[in-house]
This record gives C-alpha cells, sequence and structure tokens, in this order.
C-alpha cells in the first residue's frame, strides 16, 4: 500500500496551515517516510501529544495493518 | 478493545519496570524501528520485556488502543506510555531518556548514556 508525499503533505497543511512541513519519501517506495513538522500548534505539548495529533492528522494513514502507510519517521518542532 | 485484552496489557505492564510492545523479540527484532528501541535499551544496558506482537493479534491492536498510538513498537516505563521509535530516539540523543530512567530509579549503564551525551552535545 503506498501513498504519495503530496497526499501526505495535504493532510498534514489542512490541520497545520502555518507550518513548515517536510516530506522525504526514505525508500523511493512510497511506503516509508521521513517528516519534519513545525508549527506554533505544538506549543505547550508533550512530544507524545505532538506526534499524536500529527498522526489524527494522517486521517488513518497510519492506523492497524492496513495503514496505508507503513512507517513515518516523524519530528515535531515547535516554532 | 474486550476488557480481557485491557487487562492483560494492565498485567503486563505493571509486572515489569520496563515493557517493550514490539515486532519480534529482543533477540529477533523483525521490524527497523523494533530493533533501533532494543538497540537503545540494550546499549544502556536496561533490563526489559519484550512482548513479541506479532505473535498475538488481541495485544498488536489491543496495545494501539490501550495508548491511542497507532505504531509498534511502544515503549512502556513503570505503567507509563513514553513513545514509539522516534520519541525513543529523540530522548536518547538528548539525555532525556536516561535522565527519566533515573526519575523512576531504573537501573542503567551510567557509562553508556554519558557516552551517548557526548557523542550529541
Amino acid at each position: 500500500m503506498a501513498i504519495s508525499a503530496e497526499k501526505i503533505k495535504e493532510l498534514l497543511r489542512k490541520k497545520f496551515p502555518q507550518a513548515d512541513i517536510e516530506i522525504i519519501d526514505t525508500a523511493g517506495d512510497s511506503n516509508h517516510y521521513s517528516a519534519t513538522i513545525a508549527t506554533k500548534e505544538f506549543r505547550g505539548k508533550s512530544r507524545i501529544e505532538q506526534h499524536k495529533l500529527v498522526y489524527k492528522a494522517l486521517e488513518g494513514a497510519m492506523d492497524g495493518s492496513n495503514g496505508i502507510l507503513h512507517a513515518l519517521a516523524l519530528q515535531t518542532k515547535i516554532k | 478493545m474486550n476488557e480481557n485484552v485491557k487487562s492483560r496489557i494492565e498485567a503486563l505492564i505493571n509486572e515489569h519496570d520496563v515493557v517493550l510492545f514490539m515486532k519480534g523479540t529482543s533477540k529477533m527484532p523483525q521490524c527497523g524501528f523494533s530493533s533501533r528501541v532494543v538497540g537503545i535499551l540494550n546499549y544502556l544496558q536496561i533490563n526489559f520485556k519484550d512482548i513479541n506482537v506479532l505473535e498475538d493479534d488481541d495485544i498488536r491492536q489491543g496495545i494501539k488502543d490501550f495508548s491511542d498510538w497507532p505504531t509498534i513498537p511502544q515503549l512502556y516505563v513503570k505503567n507509563a506510555f513514553i513513545g514509539g521509535a522516534d520519541i525513543i530516539t529523540e530522548m536518547t540523543m538528548s539525555g532525556e531518556l536516561d535522565q527519566l530512567f533515573t526519575e523512576k530509579s531504573v537501573s542503567f549503564s551510567q557509562e553508556a548514556a554519558a557516552r551517548i551525551r557526548e557523542e550529541n552535545a
């Protein structure tokens, strides 16, 4: 199962309109990505809460074995 | 997630100070992210319980509902969910992980922690 970098960015942009978002397809298979998101919306939130916001923004793309996105190495930053 | 799975998970994280829900075992990790966390815990000489979610679909799905976290591995220390591979890696490099172990009085190799801090200073 695969998802395009644009689709990930679109989903994230919807949830974090002013964020700096960088997506890299690390394995070239549209299934293993690294993403760096910097936004002020992370202020005052623990890393776990920040990452949970990102996973929720991906609307289930990550969930369970039918998750269409196998691996997303995630880095969140507070802007 | 049914009550039975929930109580099984609670029992596991209650019984052991450090529990890693992972794909594969600490001897034979079967996923890059799981093996990275095993590597970190071994490097810091942490005594931990590995739970192979590949052998138990109830736990594999249940743990994601339990922590409201969609991926494996998941690290628990003294009953608390600490994070997945990315967060554990970040915490290791920033020194927050060994600080957490100190606060929760979990023994680890001070020397290994100091080496990590030096490399990431």
